[in-house]
């Protein structure tokens, strides 16, 4: 019953709001839908304890029918929800944020007309999200899947008035579903290996379904994909793949990333909920729930390891020299989700899972810091109009340099000293290192390059937001003002997150106590010994990661606070370079060139050139011609001369006697 | 109730409603109400009644019920009628859109509603007829019947280019029915019968099966419309009036795919396994191809009708996938469409009622103005892009499957139907709704009159309740399909062929 009113709650604060909005207004639309967060949140802690932190009696995961789905032959599952600790942690992010969201879009949002409707699809969000984590089988994955998608469509677009904003909704949307795409193909190649889409089924069949070493049937094929004859091995591994696409297109990782810094036209805590807490995190979650897939395929896995690590390397060098605060938040979401494909494709899911849950924190603050400060400076987003706002809006500052602290992972390695950040990145930098991949190095290096430049990015923000001299205009800097309390409260409570979620749950979810916090939901195969591994890096491992940050941190402080001169002259100096990163490697020229114009031009010339100039003009418009033509004809020989008449028949004769005497000599 | 022909009853009800048309007089505000309510009364009555084909049908019954059957001077050709699984909602989902049409037409209709209103009765007739006939000759007059009254609602109530449309709409389609007619002399001289459940148990000769499927094949490829025979839905759909398009989307493309799965696959098994990846082809082809072509449209209509193409191309696939996930998957797109499609034409009829124009670029903002019909829209778009939770996902996603299952590539293409759809479906909706409200002739719009929300709210409680329980549907076609899937695979089997996996 309790995890029913988890999920449905915000369901009926969607409703509520999105039905009778316009009758009950817009302050009971918010105190509803808000007020069905915070039970949902608090519900969300409880079963949080009972199921991850208390101690099961045998049955580690529970299930809750709801309603029939889908019953065609084989293929059969139902509205189901399954709770485990992972699903339990995910409650807790989840819930967690979205409450003090909505919370803080009360005072956030409480100039605009359309409230009610912004809180609905804020609970919609909640609830879409909440099946897709509670999911027990593919089809209800992909339900909340879409369903979040639908979401941030539509509050990405939430002021449709904004060209911009429409467009950007319509990016979002069209992006995610070329990895939906694959995801769909995905699900229907586990059910022809599998014959089920049931988690159950699944993972009971999964333990035992690659035949051993050299046994007859290792060799044998059992599927034809795209062309290609695969054995069991090797078709786990294409599915994994096509799964893995899908996640690529929610987590917006290299080459289904555009979409992400765009998502950043919509309202700002839209921003923290979605595009940095929860939602992005869902492609995190699918490789984790899908850990007993994805953990018999080696090969699957190193792709993960290397799009994670070219995502979080390739979103950190665009994050350092962008101006729009929210895209510098963005492209760090973007490299953070990286980090944590990397631990998924090392095999450390608890890490990945740690740094998801410890992001969601950090990361949500950071937002909802940096909507404090559009707030106070009347909307501007731009960094180069801000400056010197630290005396301004102290608390929002602390805030944010908390988040800072916990985003660059500051804390003294060895000890237990250090913000949230600093526990599940060092771990996943740890793990790179120490995993038996192939691409272990690889990994290793970008993830410590792109450790230096978050460090970068992430003060050069602080610095140019909160330091040096005012570069807003007068008449805003005269109306700079903190934000309400309801508009704190919601930091205060991250900042707790962002302080102590690291060093409290560490041991939960990537030490000691990992089996008794996990109790399975995270499968690892008998092989896999990163979990104690990572402890065994050598030293210089362990302090790389504060290193880098440290450099980053003295850089930012040199360019932007010691000798501001610097970055112009930089920016002149390496100009393609700065070019390059600043118009986010030309990913959406390429994009706009390779598929939106040559989409439409395709259909273009398909309706043009195949419909009418062809299909039409020798189809039916053809044949109409071909018939008026006979037809002339026909009038043109009844000429009503005789000799015609005459000569005609005369012809017709000689044919048909022909055609006889041909006719019998066969 | 057994021995009541509720099938006749439902069939022949609307003709009671065409008798009365015929007794009023269509003269001032009166007699056009007399003819409206007479015309809804009655399409609001055959519905209900309908409904109770559906609560006595029996789930578990793979086989035709509520069968009636009277010889006709002994020829052999009888008055046959029943329904089995796969026909059953065909009927439903037809007395249902019935009064939906009449709603759609009350004041967009300015001259002649009388004999309007009588044509949409005796489609209706029809209509039905196709899905109840179980012998092949009835089926084929009721087929061809539906041409007559959509041509004529075509070309006397429709647009500017009427007459080309419907011209158009009748020479493909007659092209087609020919070919069928001469199959279905073919069948009765091979077989001695024209009874459907004869010929269904009957396993004609591998040779001979190439051809009939062939020629059944050009008809209903033509209906469905399958790539390349699709020209002249966009244009039937543009000139028709909201009325037209919807039945000519809900039922009309849906007698096409029923014709597949009754004829080609259950009488053909081995001909319909043969020209697998022909279909498969031109299934892919259509779900790419019209798919763009949707997406660069400048009249709204013609996107949605491209779309519909596209749709129907998940429909054919499906088929011709050819186990239970396949066809019941395309038996669900077919409803499913029948209603969200539908739905989408009567939107687009909202608009043009107050317009008068179909031009996307006319429009721009309507949400600032027209909230709920934004919302309804939004929720209809969703739908036919598929997504879970609104109908559209499940006959999609089932067709997917069932299609991997068979053939990968097939799946691969077919999936970028996800992508483009999302692609035309959101631009569209993105022009027509959303942005600032600045066109002058746009403000003074006013948001959906009860009329259209008696029309469209039902259809979006619908999409969403068959989205999130279309168990109902699943039940009622299971059995059928189930064993018109067993004896297609026993066919092949017989044939030495390799047999499919039934799971």
């Amino acid at each position: 019953m309790i995890y029913k009113a988890i999920v449905f709650l915000p369901l009926i604060g969607f409703l509520v709001a999105g039905l009778f909005g316009r009758s009950i207004g817009a302050k009971a639309s918010e105190y509803v839908t808000t007020g069905l967060m915070v039970v949902a949140a608090v519900l969300s802690w409880i079963v949080f304890f009972n199921v991850a932190l208390g101690h099961a009696e045998g049955h580690e995961v529970i299930k809750v029918s709801v309603l029939r789905w889908i019953q065609s032959g084989g293929l059969d599952f139902e509205w189901a929800f399954r709770i485990d600790t992972l699903t339990s942690v995910m409650f807790v992010v989840v819930n967690s944020v979205s409450c003090l969201v909505h919370l803080y879009s009360i005072g956030y949002m409480h100039h605009d007309p359309h409230r009610p409707r912004f809180f609905a699809y804020l609970s919609l969000f909640t609830f879409a999200m909440l099946m897709l984590v509670t999911s027990d089988n593919l089809a209800q994955m992909f339900f909340g899947w879409e369903g979040v998608g639908l979401a941030s469509y539509l509050l990405i677009g939430f002021w449709f008035k904004k060209p911009s904003a429409s467009a950007a909704a319509m990016k979002a949307f069209i992006v995610n579903r070329v990895g939906d795409f694959g995801f769909v193909l995905g699900i229907s190649g586990v059910f022809v290996l599998f014959g089920s889409i049931n988690f159950d089924t699944i993972f009971a069949t999964a333990q035992t379904y690659l035949p051993a070493e050299g046994a007859a049937d290792a060799q044998q094929a059992v599927i034809n994909l795209f062309g290609m004859q695969l054995d069991k091995a090797h078709a786990i591994t294409g599915v994994c793949l096509l799964l893995f696409m899908g996640a690529m297109g929610k987590s917006a990782q290299f080459l289904l990333h555009t979409w992400l810094p765009d998502a950043m036209e919509g309202p700002t805590p839209v921003s923290a909920l979605i595009h940095a807490a929860t939602m992005v995190t869902a492609g995190v979650f699918l490789v984790a729930r899908m850990s007993p897939l994805f953990e018999l395929s080696p090969d699957a896995l190193t792709f993960v390891t290397i799009i994670g690590a070219i995502t979080a390397f390739f979103a950190a060098t665009v994050g350092l020299v962008q101006n729009d605060i929210k895209r510098v938040i963005a492209y760090s979401t973007c490299s953070q989700l990286g980090y944590m494909f990397v631990a998924l494709g090392v095999g450390a899911y608890g890490a990945a899972v740690f740094h998801l849950f410890t992001h969601a924190f950090f990361k949500a603050l950071l937002f909802l810091g940096a909507g404090s400060v559009i707030h106070a400076v009347d909307g501007e987003q731009d960094m180069r109009y801000m400056g010197g706002l630290r005396k301004h809006i102290p608390y929002t500052f602390w805030a944010m340099t908390i988040g800072n602290l916990a985003l660059t992972g500051v804390g003294i390695p060895g000890t237990m000293f250090g913000f949230a950040g600093f526990f599940s990145k060092d771990v996943i930098i740890e793990s790179s290192y120490a995993s038996h991949s192939a691409v272990s190095g690889f990994a290793f290096t970008l993830l410590v390059v792109a450790a230096l430049f978050t460090s970068f990015y992430s003060w050069r923000l602080a610095f140019l937001t909160f330091f040096g001299k005012p570069r807003a205009s007068s008449d805003v800097m005269h109306h700079v003002h903190e934000s309400p309390l309801v508009m704190l409260l919601p930091l205060a409570f991250l900042t707790v997150g962002a302080v102590f979620a690291g060093v409290v749950f560490e041991g939960h979810f990537f030490g000691d106590e990992y089996q008794e916090f996990w109790k399975g939901a995270l499968f690892t195969s008998a092989h896999n010994e990163i979990l104690h591994e990572f402890h065994h890096v050598p030293l210089w491992v362990k302090w790389s990661p504060f290193i880098a940050m440290l450099t980053g941190l003295v850089t930012a402080w040199y360019m932007y606070i010691k000798s501001p001169s610097t970055p112009k002259r930089l920016a002149e100096n390496h100009r393609v370079l700065y070019q390059f990163l600043l118009n986010k490697w030309y990913f959406d020229e390429l994009y706009d060139f390779l598929f939106v114009r040559s989409a439409k031009a395709l259909g273009r010339f398909l309706w043009k050139k195949g419909d009418v100039a062809v299909i039409d003009a020798y189809g039916p418009n053809g044949i109409a011609a071909r018939v008026a033509d006979i037809t002339r004809g026909v009038v043109r020989l009844q000429s009503g001369y005789l000799y015609h008449y005459a000569f005609a028949m005369l012809i017709g004769i000689a044919a048909l006697v022909t055609w006889m005497m041909l006719g019998s000599s066969f | 109730m057994t021995d009541w022909p509720i099938l006749s009853t439902v069939t022949f009800l609307p003709l009671v409603g065409v008798v009365l048309l015929l007794l009023t007089r269509e003269d001032g505000p009166f007699g056009r109400r007399n003819i409206l309510n007479v015309s809804l009364l009655t399409t609001v009555f055959t519905f209900v009644v309908s409904l109770f084909i559906w609560i006595g049908f029996d789930n578990a019954n793979p086989g035709f019920q509520m069968v009636e059957k009277h010889e006709w001077m002994n020829t052999g050709i009888a008055y046959h009628l029943g329904v089995d699984g796969i026909s059953m909602l065909f009927v439903i989902l037809t007395t249902f859109l019935m009064p939906f049409c009449v709603l759609a037409s009350w004041d967009s209709i300015e001259k002649r509603l009388k004999e309007y209103m009588i044509a949409f009765l005796l489609l209706e007739v029809v209509m039905i007829g196709v899905f109840v006939s179980l012998d092949i000759v009835l089926f084929y007059v009721f087929f061809e019947a539906t041409l007559v009254p959509m041509f004529i609602i075509i070309g006397v109530w429709g647009g500017k280019d009427r007459v080309y449309a419907s011209y158009k709409f009748f020479l493909y389609t007659l092209l087609g029915s020919v070919l069928m007619m001469v199959a279905i002399m073919a069948m009765y001289w091979q077989a001695g019968t024209t009874d459907i459940t004869a010929l269904l148990k009957f396993g004609f000769p591998a040779g001979l099966q190439t051809w009939l499927w062939l020629a059944f094949f050009a008809s209903f490829a033509v209906k469905m419309p399958m790539w390349p025979v699709h020209t002249w839905l966009p244009d039937a759909h543009v000139q028709a009036p909201t009325a037209g398009s919807v039945i000519l989307a809900g039922v009309m493309l849906k007698l096409g795919g029923y014709g597949f799965i009754r004829f080609s696959l259950a009488m053909f098994p081995l001909a319909s396994d043969y020209f697998a990846p022909f279909v498969f082809t031109l299934s892919v082809l259509a779900i790419i191809y019209t798919s763009l072509v949707a997406m660069m449209q400048d009249d709204i209509k013609k996107l949605i009708a491209y779309s519909s193409v596209a749709h129907m191309g998940y429909v054919t696939m499906g088929i011709f996938a050819a186990n239970q996930q396949g066809v019941q998957g395309a038996i669900f797109q077919m409803l499913s469409h029948g209603i969200v499609s539908g739905a989408l034409f009567l939107c687009v009829g909202v608009i043009y009622d107050r317009l008068h124009t179909r031009e996307i670029a006319a429009y721009g903002g309507l949400v600032n103005n027209m909230p709920k019909y934004a919302v309804a829209f939004m929720i209809f778009t969703m739908a036919n892009v598929g997504l879970p939770g609104t109908s559209g996902f499940v006959g999609e996603f089932l067709t997917i499957i069932g299609v991997f299952r068979v053939n990968t590539w097939v799946a691969l293409f077919a999936a970028t139907g996800v992508i483009l759809s999302a692609s035309y479906a959101l631009w569209l909706y993105r022009r027509v709704i959303f942005g600032a409200l600045e066109k002058e002739s746009l403000k003074s719009l006013l948001d959906l009159s009860t009329r259209e929300k008696i029309v469209l709210y039902p259809l979006v409680i619908l999409t969403i309740f068959f989205g999130v329980y279309p168990a109902p549907v699943f039940d009622a076609t299971a059995a059928s399909v189930d064993l018109l899937v067993n004896n297609y695979s026993a066919a092949l089997q017989a044939a030495g062929k390799l047999a499919l996996l039934v799971h």
